[in-house]
């Protein structure tokens, strides 16, 4: 009997289950376990107390991200809560034998920029972290996703997890992209139509012909934010791109391995005739860059358009969300989004800090100067992309135009470590969040690509790319 | 409020404890407090008379960030329940993990039940998990609401998920043996 057709998801999961049993969530087997310093100490004080292992210190990897700062990284952590988190991560990788790649070590950097980079993140793996965003590793045709901390417990005391298999969805996107519109506004455009729940109780494939022209830079950035529709997580089957940003780095296998790996790779995608339990397709045509005005990633629009009315939402619970979204950022509904003022721009974060992200950047910015009254931080996801950056002298690019390349890490992304966005205060940011307070206490932020971002760094408004390029 | 995401119930600045205690004190921090730590008079939770152990929130709840933090907030703080008619994935299974029970009901169900406490703030709203059905007496409305059978199973006999994986080993460890194309390591 010939077999079912699989989708590249069914591929993965399935061939990760240990044991499925009725009314049992699948116990399901992890190949990579990424862990950082903020979702573990509790987990591995859990080990302690069973007197227990970890049980494969080999599939385990660990850095310091979110607490890090990003200047003067050779020096302690000035603020003690954040230097005792990252002391402890330390204690218990030393303890639990954990290969680590702490703050001044060259592999360093946030843990979904630093698994691809290092070629812990291969097609067809399961991979788990203690965060969210854990579905950009979907970038690379693995099945990704993020945990919380007694989870982490589960993979690290068994190498397993308990896990109910999500339902498949399918985004396609297919037509060519305009001008200025990159991966971050694909990604923005899909959320702000399907919201913030629309993908709740689903694995994400992309695909289509807009999907499969874009990098795996640019790859990772889609399903990076994946989360955010609530989807559980993004994948993108993988192919020539996939193999070739791959080849010969650390974790990568090696001469024959590398040719059997590939081979088993070449099986993974989506077989025809393979069902999803929903579909949805977008045109690339209609997608321009996008800005979100509120304080939920589905609150996104084109930069063209107008922030809505409150008669643009039908139901009462949502109108109120949007009103108080609007009070929060101070915005007036109905004005348009382009030329509000910005004071702070970040550009960072696991969604867009990888070096093609920094070449957008300094691509914008060459031979200009940033405006006289906004901050902008400049933050590379790890130690590598910003030795890369120097090396291509975007350092010398950015600081000609005024603006700095800091050290590696999650930075304002978040308001955990020292960057931090003042309250009342507006930034416009390529990280993955706008909810109240994430930048910092009262912070208000538009999410936007990297291009978006660095033009409006140089008027301190929002400013369209294209007028740029 | 719809779509409340994990940055509200426990912002990140908060997140750095390295013990599961204290976290109640967080909950909802800068809905709850002002600038000045002075409390929020317009916050429902700093309003005695909304006092209980049932949350019952509207849809699309706890979305965002993967933090446990945010259940071991909401437990901690003296909440048993929460109930809305949609919750993120992630939450919720930190929360079914943390014996917070995330009540899923219909938006009818929610729209009822959020104007019977509003009528009466001293509203009893009974929870059964066994029969997994969700009731306000006085008002004569109840609904059934889904539950996984694993983890109610763990819930109502007080199982640990852990131990369950422990006992697995050996399933575990013969299928690492018996897997071809394992190329990750
Ligand atoms: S950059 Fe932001 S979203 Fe990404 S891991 Fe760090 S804190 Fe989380």
């Amino acid at each position: 009997m010939k077999n079912k057709p699989k989708t590249l998801f069914d591929k993965v999961w399935d061939s990760h289950v240990v044991t499925r049993k009725k009314d049992y969530p699948d116990l399901l087997y992890i190949d990579a376990h990424l862990i950082h310093e903020v979702t573990t100490p509790q987990a591995f004080d859990g080990l302690r107390r069973r007197k227990i292992k970890v049980a494969r210190p080999d599939r385990t990897w660990a850095t310091a991200d979110h607490n890090v700062p990003t200047k003067n990284q050779h020096l302690p952590i000035k603020e003690l809560l954040s230097k005792i988190q990252v002391e402890k991560l330390t204690k218990n990788c030393q303890e639990f034998g954990i290969r680590l790649y702490g703050m001044g070590h060259p592999f360093q950097g946030i843990v979904h920029i630093i698994g691809p980079e290092l070629g812990i993140t291969k097609p067809g793996m399961t991979i788990v972290c203690g965060d969210s965003h854990t579905s950009t590793h979907g970038a690379f045709g693995a099945v990704a996703f993020g945990i919380g901390t007694s989870e982490v417990e589960q993979v690290l005391a068994s190498q397993c997890i308990l896990q109910n298999k999500p339902k498949t969805m399918n985004i396609e996107v297919n037509g060519k992209l305009g001008k200025g519109v990159v991966s971050k506004d694909i990604i923005l455009y899909i959320i702000s139509k399907i919201s913030t729940g629309g993908g709740t109780g689903y694995f994400v494939e992309y695909t289509g012909s807009t999907i499969k022209n874009l990098s795996m830079e640019a790859r990772m950035t889609i399903c990076n934010m994946s989360i955010e529709m609530g989807a559980r997580g993004g994948l993108i089957a993988p192919d020539e791109t996939t193999y070739q940003y791959m080849k010969g780095r650390p974790f990568a296998p090696k001469e024959k391995n590398w040719d059997s790996a590939l081979r088993n790779w070449q099986t993974l995608p989506t077989d025809k005739g393979a069902k999803y339990d929903k579909r949805v397709a977008f045109d690339a045509s209609d997608i321009e860059p996008m800005v979100t005005y509120g304080t939920n990633p589905g609150m996104g629009i084109k930069i063209s358009q107008h922030i809505p009315t409150e008669d643009n939402f039908q139901m009462e619970s949502q109108r109120s969300s949007f009103r108080k979204a609007v009070n929060y950022m101070n915005i007036k509904p109905g004005k348009k989004i382009q030329d509000q003022k910005v004071d702070y721009v970040f550009l960072g974060s696991c969604t867009n800090s990888r070096i093609e992200d920094l070449r957008m950047v300094a691509h914008i910015v060459k031979g200009r100067k940033k405006a006289d009254d906004v901050e902008v931080f400049v933050v590379p996801g790890s130690r590598q992309v910003e030795t890369q950056a120097r090396k291509e002298g975007i350092d010398k690019i950015l600081k000609d135009s005024g603006f700095e390349l800091r050290g590696p890490g999650c930075s304002a992304c978040l308001g955990m470590n020292e960057d931090k966005i003042p309250s009342g205060k507006y930034c416009i940011s390529t990280s993955n969040r706008n909810f109240e307070g994430r930048q910092g206490p009262g912070a208000r932020t538009f999410l936007a690509s990297p291009l978006t971002a660095a033009a409006s760094a140089l008027t301190g408004r929002i400013t369209d790319p294209r007028e740029l390029l | 409020m719809e779509n409340i995401d994990t940055d509200q119930i426990i912002p990140a600045r908060f997140l750095k404890a390295v013990t599961r205690e204290g976290f109640d004190q967080h909950l909802f921090r800068d809905w709850r407090f002002d600038s000045n730590n002075k409390p929020r008079k317009d916050f429902v939770l700093n309003d005695k008379t909304f006092k209980g152990k049932i949350l019952v929130t509207r849809r699309n709840f706890g979305i965002g960030s993967s933090r446990e933090h945010a259940a071991w907030a909401l437990k901690d703080y003296g909440f048993d329940a929460v109930v809305s008619s949609f919750f993120a994935d992630i939450f919720k299974t930190n929360a079914l993990i943390n014996q917070l029970l995330p009540v899923t009901v219909s938006p009818d169900f929610l729209k009822k039940l959020f104007a019977e406490i509003k009528k009466n703030p001293q509203t009893i709203v009974n929870i059964d998990i066994p029969n997994q059905i969700i009731e306000i007496k006085n008002a004569n409305i109840k609904e059934k609401f889904p539950l996984d059978p694993y983890r109610k199973m763990c819930l109502i006999k007080g199982y640990d998920d852990i131990n369950y994986l422990l006992n697995q080993k050996f399933d575990i460890i013969k299928f690492e043996k018996q897997r071809k194309n394992d190329f990750s390591i």
